[in-house]
């Protein structure tokens, strides 16, 4: 049973038909690469999935049963997490208190509910060792690289044990280094069972870390392909439009 | 091995921006009580050292509410005139003949329901902090004058002893009301660094997208903000009324520029996201050293708010300065 399955999901947004007629479904353990121009539909699937608003039409399910989300948190709550492009990270704050924003962990002192510092420095610690980063918890977020923002974001999903992780364009503005890093932190994720999403506008990493492609174009999905069966070449085409596929 | 020297003098570097604002201050403080205590007998006398503590207490406690505010990213214009609101609530109950508790009850809750009005329009219907405190600011003042009929209160009812007794007395020698100012600093630092409240007051001051998404309730605790900054300015309203032994409907004019400006001063950052309870503090020290030291050199009192002015001009010149050079 597929852990996510789209269902002739469609949106409209006035007369612009955002996505139209969208069927996939996704397993454990698997990576898909998620591809297409500016404007093809990409962001409103994957807000659509993490919860930011329902389809027009159609059903997500998870796990075989229909779902339906109001917030992103009602998604959260079903174990799915969404990393942002822009992270969504306070840079004010340590990388643990970001690990666990909005889902602190709390102790007692002399009876009153205080937040468990200790606990939460330790378990991150642990994320980021399973993560294999250099990520230091007690460090301020502010003070990170690309690729350390990246895991912190990434270590948060993790703490759920989520079922599906998607990840907005997480290599698009960081050093080549860090992009393996990145993608080593999602081998990370599909080791551990977890169906991954990546929305991502460079080939080489779809093809390094995906199982299978997809490609959106103005709203409609024009492929969706093994990545074994597939080449850079067509999915450039089918992504412009040069190739006609389905 | 360069890298990590790097990032070892970018955190050095990081951490002394943040940490030195009050740290500066308190020398700041401390260096000008040291020559004023040298030049002026005046100055170091018991009593005006007494009065200087009582002085800025009253600002350092609305302070440590604004700072909370300011911390989500909004302002609170409206405390100089929710003190005065307050402190006409609290006074014509207590001259109806009810007793204490009765009237802090009231005025409390009046301060409260200000500070609620404020959070739900800057919270729930967007609109601009900056606004919104300026309209409560007007409508405060002027249903202080509405309650009052413009006349001073001046009796207190069958608890007045005890009313001025709080506002006006000490314990130890100390005033009241800086034991009030340093129970809510105490209280105040533990929330902001061990509860779920503190933190989600920074957070929401650096990244309110990144806090909706992670399921923080935002609303919620930018209204619990703008309550508590109420909040203190109604218990300053209080205490200073029970000091005073009456009270106009001017109680608390233009409080709110010394009052913002003790906060800038002791390092909150106007952007959000960062501040301490200690901070607005110590900020609402330094502008009353400085007062004090003037008014004492003899400057005409009419300058004192140029002063202040350019002080706080100065302090947020210094902010952005130090922001320049972490980022």
């Amino acid at each position: 049973m597929p852990v996510l399955e789209l269902k002739g999901v469609s949106k409209h947004f006035g007369a612009i038909h955002a996505l139209d007629d969208i069927d996939f479904a996704l397993d454990r353990g698997e990576v898909l690469g998620l591809m297409g121009d500016n404007g093809a539909g990409k962001s409103t699937l994957v807000k659509m999935i993490a919860g930011n608003f329902p389809p027009g039409s159609g059903t997500i399910a998870i796990d075989g049963g229909t779902v339906e989300f109001r917030k992103p948190l009602d998604a959260r709550a079903r174990g799915i997490e969404v990393v942002y492009q822009d992270l969504a990270l306070c840079n004010n704050l340590t990388a643990a208190a970001n690990v666990f924003l909005g889902r602190e962990l709390m102790t007692t002192f002399m009876g009153l509910p205080r937040l468990d510092h200790r606990r939460m420095v330790q378990r991150a610690t642990e994320l980021f060792a399973e993560l294999r980063s250099e990520t230091r918890p007690s460090d301020f977020v502010r003070q990170m690289s690309g690729g350390q923002r990246q895991a912190v974001a990434i270590a948060r999903t993790r703490l759920a044990a989520a079922k599906v992780v998607l990840l907005d364009e997480p290599t698009a503005a960081i050093s080549v280094r860090q992009v393996a890093e990145v993608l080593e932190l999602i081998r990370k994720l599909k080791a551990a069972g977890v169906a991954v999403i990546l929305i991502s506008h460079r080939m080489p990493d779809v093809f390094t870390v995906c199982d299978r492609v997809m490609v959106l174009r103005r709203g409609r999905k024009v492929a969706d392909k093994p990545i074994g069966e597939t080449s850079p070449e067509e999915v450039t085409g089918l992504i412009t439009g040069a190739i006609h596929a389905l | 091995m360069h890298g990590q020297a790097g990032q070892a003098a970018r955190r050095l570097r990081w951490t002394l921006s943040v940490v030195t604002q009050p740290a500066w201050i308190t020398l700041a403080v401390l260096a000008i009580g040291a020559v004023m205590c040298l030049i002026s007998p005046a100055f170091r006398t018991y009593d005006n050292i007494y009065n200087d503590a009582r002085n800025f207490a009253f600002i350092a406690i609305m302070a440590m509410g604004q700072m909370t505010v300011i911390i989500t990213g909004g302002i609170d214009l409206s405390v100089g005139a929710v003190m005065g609101l307050t402190g006409i609530v609290t006074g014509l109950v207590l001259q109806a003949g009810y007793p204490l508790w009765v009237g802090v009850i009231a005025g409390l809750g009046v301060a409260l329901l200000c500070g609620l009005i404020n959070g739900i329009a800057v919270a729930k219907l967007n609109l601009s902090p900056f606004i919104v405190t300026l309209g409560m600011l007007s409508v405060a003042r002027s249903q202080a004058l509405v309650l009052s009929n413009n006349k001073m209160v001046y009796q207190f009812g069958p608890d007045e002893q005890l009313f001025v007794a709080i506002g006006g007395g000490d314990l130890f020698g100390i005033p009241s009301i800086v034991i009030v100012m340093v129970a809510i600093g105490v209280v105040l630092t533990i929330l902001l660094n061990h509860s779920r409240w503190g933190r989600y007051l920074y957070a929401l001051g650096s990244n309110e997208h990144a806090s909706r998404l992670t399921g923080i309730p935002v609303e919620a605790v930018k209204i619990s903000a703008y309550m508590f900054s109420s909040l203190t300015a109604g218990i300053a309203a209080i205490l200073m009324v029970g000091w005073l032994g009456a009270v106009t409907n001017a109680l608390g004019t233009a409080y709110e520029l010394r009052v913002i400006a003790s906060t800038v001063i002791g390092g909150v950052d106007l952007m959000g996201g960062i501040g301490t309870a200690y901070g607005a503090i110590i900020g609402a020290a330094l502008i009353e050293v400085v007062r004090n030291a003037l008014l004492l050199a003899g400057v005409d009192p009419y300058w004192q708010g140029t002063f202040v002015g350019v002080v706080i001009a100065c302090a947020v010149l210094l902010e952005r300065l130090r922001h320049r050079r972490s980022d």
